[in-house]
């Protein structure tokens, strides 16, 4: 089975955030990066699946020259090849021109299955999967805690709400958003570090892939959300305040 | 495994060199060069620790039975043991920038780094470097997977410092197939579940010799676990031979040469402790910005606090300054075995390596471990009250690096052989010294220069660097002069140890700004703000470290009108412009302060 595992490189979780005044995007210098989360639980199961039906994983990413490093870190784990779409304006993409740069990159791969993280840490738009299954013409399930395959078909089993499952089946090949938590993804080794320099990551440009994008939505400012702490004291007797909590908690906080 | 693209340029520098060089920002290599393979090893290291060392780390105090075994054959599992062993041998053969950077993510837990450094550092060494092919094939792929624990015994309990003073003695049996050992082996990292013993032992009396023991050996017994001040996680016991016999194919390298394995051994393992303390330095940093954030006093956050960032900007300085230091060495060396020509026996280079920069191991050793003395000392003071309750992580970071001072060398042992093996380079012609210190001299006589600014943004701290290696040529040429080779004798101690502290110093200074240059010319000098606060900052005070320590030896080597003329060479040397280093240092801590981290990482 081939599967097309893509992986984004996003900043660090504990970087500190600076943002340039004015500014739509994050200042990057002085930050460190790293392979988005969820994509890891991607990663890992695509290395699973790899292990136990055969094919080849083929980590495809899309950013500046230091994303690199995301499909290195996959490399270093198992996969097999790189594809990097060497874009230093990506952020300005929205998720229909990323899942465009995407699926003309993968068009060019033999496959069965795609897979994809839920959603990035960094921009977390979670839409990138469903529209690059739409753009390769493939079916697609999101949420998908396990995966089993044969004679060519997946059983899929998806989280729904409230602790509820569901299984599905689809053909392959197909595009499939993976659940984090759904495996615990390896580490890479020091011989895997090394045998990974010596995989091929090949490197394409949007132009050479023919994608013209025109941004259907763009971010306007982003800021980091003000505080707005409010304290209310509930007066009166302990039953009483206790029943002022009920009511407030039922129909103003809607937990109960 | 090769460093950067960047060391392609960078020429082969001699071992303490840096003392009579100038070299430029771009020949040197620095964490921003450290490439997308090295930082993989780093993450995995980091990973490893932090996943599966940390959680365990009061069952790990308790020596809990199989855990630490458990957790270095993880370790083994996923390459972290063989470093050091070439990769025919089952290591991961890394180059020293990669070992570095793994060695500091260890130094998360004391306790951890330690058991690795025994085990993969100086218990390791001695096979890698002096092991014939079948010592090599048996033991090395073993270690690497932790299928076999090592340890290196070289003190005894009357023989610290003194290393060669040692009593173990080793007598070939009657019929000649065998070593039989008789004696004690004292402090010996890993003692408890170790399976293989790196022992030292005089063979005729006199000839220190190297041998492989094994474990179950009759006669060779392991001493109850002593009660440590710190690096309880780590084994340490004492070790004793009663007529044990090992196998004769047991003796490593020859019969009186066995100090040549101790020294190279720890020319190594010098040099990886300072980068476990470089590591340590940066994890009490975090820790102590969190706490200065969580902790209120007088209505206010620690944090804002002048003095409390007067701390947390310091210790980041002095891992900028060792860091600077460690990844300058490390790239050196890495440089040096890259010129290696074809064919070349890899090891064999990779100990001339060690060798060849002992000077800048044993300053990583000295440097690394006070800066981390320092640093889990201030880490105590912000965490207050709590600081000294064992609840709380500085209290155990406290204890556990205090050792680091006397481990693999003493501090004080260390600063006599800085200069020692400067001086034995000196007369040996390596290094130019002596010219340079005569020139000097032709300086100092033609009285004062005006010396014009370059105009350079550094134009100032240039010249600072370049007046501490003019400090170091003026008191070390006096001392010679005076003392001649009754320096090494153990009365002039002082005035050695003083000339160490400005050789360091000046390693240090001159690290730091090559870094920050390097670093301006990559990325523009508006990008290097806090870091060039970091670098000036520490500038500003070992100046005035390095002249006191300076007057410290002219007082002692020199009097009358040379001293009077040497105290005016100096003045003019010391002389610089006036700074602001508590504006640097708030600099600096609102960096630190912002990510609650070491903020030059990579950089």
């Amino acid at each position: 089975m081939n599967i097309v595992v893509c992986v984004k490189q996003v900043p660090a979780k504990d970087a500190p955030l600076a943002i340039p005044e004015g500014a739509a995007w994050i200042r990057e210098t002085d930050i460190g990066f790293e392979l988005n989360e969820p994509d890891g639980y991607a990663l890992e199961e695509a290395l699973r699946l790899k292990e136990k039906h055969g094919g080849e994983v083929v980590a495809v990413s899309m950013g500046p020259e230091r994303s690199k490093q995301a499909i290195k870190e996959a490399l270093a784990k198992g996969a097999e090849r790189g594809v990097h779409i060497s874009d230093d304006k990506f952020y300005e993409l929205d998720p229909l021109g990323s899942a465009r740069c995407l699926a003309a990159a993968i068009k060019r791969e033999k496959f069965d299955l795609v897979l994809t993280g839920l959603q990035s840490d960094d921009h977390g738009f979670g839409q990138t999967g469903v529209l690059l299954a739409e753009l390769l013409g493939l079916p697609h399930a999101t949420i998908i805690m396990q995966i089993d395959a044969a004679d060519g078909r997946l059983k899929l089993k998806r989280e729904l709400e409230a602790g509820w499952f569901q299984w599905v089946e689809l053909p392959l090949p197909a595009v499939l958003s993976i659940q984090s938590g759904i495996n615990k993804p390896r580490y890479a080794t020091l011989k895997g570090i090394m045998a990974a320099k010596k995989k091929e990551i090949a490197t394409l440009t949007r132009a050479e892939l023919g994608v013209t994008v025109s941004p259907t939505q763009r971010i306007e400012r982003i800021y980091v959300p003000k505080k707005t702490k409010k304290t209310e004291i509930l007066t009166g007797t302990a039953k009483e305040a206790a029943a002022k909590l009920v009511e407030k908690l039922k129909h103003e906080a809607r937990v109960l | 495994m090769a460093t950067t693209t960047t060391t392609a340029s960078q020429s082969v520098a001699r071992g303490g060199s840096f003392l009579v060089e100038s070299p430029r920002p771009e020949d040197v290599f620095t964490p921003a060069d450290i490439n997308d393979e090295q930082k993989l090893i780093a993450q995995t290291t980091s990973e490893f620790i932090n996943d599966e060392v940390v959680p365990l780390i009061d069952d790990l105090e308790h020596h809990k039975p199989g855990v630490m075994i458990g957790l270095l054959k993880k370790a083994g599992a996923l390459g972290i043991l063989g470093g050091a062993i070439p990769e025919e041998y089952g290591g991961a053969g890394l180059d020293k920038v990669s070992s570095t950077l793994l060695s500091e993510q260890l130094a998360a837990y004391g306790g951890f780094s330690v058991t690795h450094g025994g085990h993969s550092g100086i218990g390791t060494i001695p096979i890698v470097y002096f092991g014939t092919e079948e010592q090599k094939k048996k033991y090395l792929p073993k270690i690497a997977s932790a299928e076999l624990i090592s340890c290196y015994c070289l003190s005894e309990p009357q023989a610290g410092s003194d290393a060669q003073a040692l009593r173990t003695r080793a007598d070939l049996s009657k019929d000649g197939k065998q070593w039989i050992l008789n004696g004690q082996k004292m402090w010996i990292t890993n003692g408890n579940y170790a399976d293989l013993f790196v022992v030292f032992a005089k063979v005729d009396g006199d000839k220190i010799s190297c041998f492989l023991v094994e474990k179950g050996t009759p006669g060779f017994s392991v001493g109850a676990e002593e009660k440590k001040m710190g690096i309880k996680g780590s084994s340490t016991t004492a070790l004793s031979f009663e007529n044990a016999p090992v196998p004769k194919e047991n003796l490593l390298h020859e019969i009186g040469r066995g100090h040549i394995v101790a020294f190279n051994t720890l020319n190594a393992g010098r040099f990886s402790l300072g980068c476990y303390c470089l590591g340590g330095v940066k994890r009490t940093i975090e820790v102590s910005s969190k706490y200065s954030k969580e902790r209120t006093a007088f209505g206010k956050q620690l944090a804002e606090f002048g003095l409390i960032r007067q701390k947390l900007a310091e210790m980041a300085i002095r891992a900028f300054a060792l860091e600077s230091m460690i990844y300058r060495s490390a790239g050196m060396m890495d440089a040096f075995m890259a010129s290696a020509e074809t064919g070349t026996n890899k090891t064999q280079h990779m100990m001339k390596a060690l060798e060849e920069y002992a000077i800048e191991s044993s300053i990583s050793k000295v440097y690394g471990s006070e800066a981390l003395d320092f640093a889990v000392d201030e880490g105590v003071q912000i965490f207050g009250g709590y600081g000294y309750h064992e609840d709380y992580p500085v209290a155990r970071a406290y204890r556990d690096s205090r050792i680091n001072r006397i481990f693999e060398g003493t501090n004080e042992i260390n600063r006599m052989l800085i200069i020692q093996m400067l001086m034995k380079r000196a007369m040996g012609g390596v290094l130019p010294l002596i010219p340079k210190a005569m020139k000097l001299m032709e300086e100092i006589l033609a009285g004062p220069s005006f010396e014009e600014g370059s105009g350079d943004a550094f134009a100032e701290e240039e010249r600072m660097v370049a007046n501490a290696k003019k400090v170091f040529l003026l008191t070390s040429g006096s001392a010679v002069q005076k003392l001649r080779d009754k320096l090494a004798e153990p009365e002039h101690q002082e005035v050695v140890a003083a000339l160490s502290n400005i050789a360091m110093d000046a390693y240090a200074m001159e690290s730091s700004l090559l870094r920050v240059q390097k670093a301006a010319a990559r990325r523009g000098a508006g990008d290097v703000g806090v870091m060039s606060a970091a670098m000036r900052a520490f500038l500003f005070d070992a100046a005035d470290r390095i002249e006191h320590e300076a007057r410290t030896v002219l007082g002692a080597v020199a009097e009358g009108d040379m001293l009077r003329t040497q105290m005016m060479a100096l003045k003019r040397f010391s002389k610089r412009e006036p700074g602001n280093p508590i504006a640097l240092r708030r600099e600096v801590a609102t960096a630190v302060l912002a990510g609650d981290r070491y903020p030059f990482e990579y950089r």
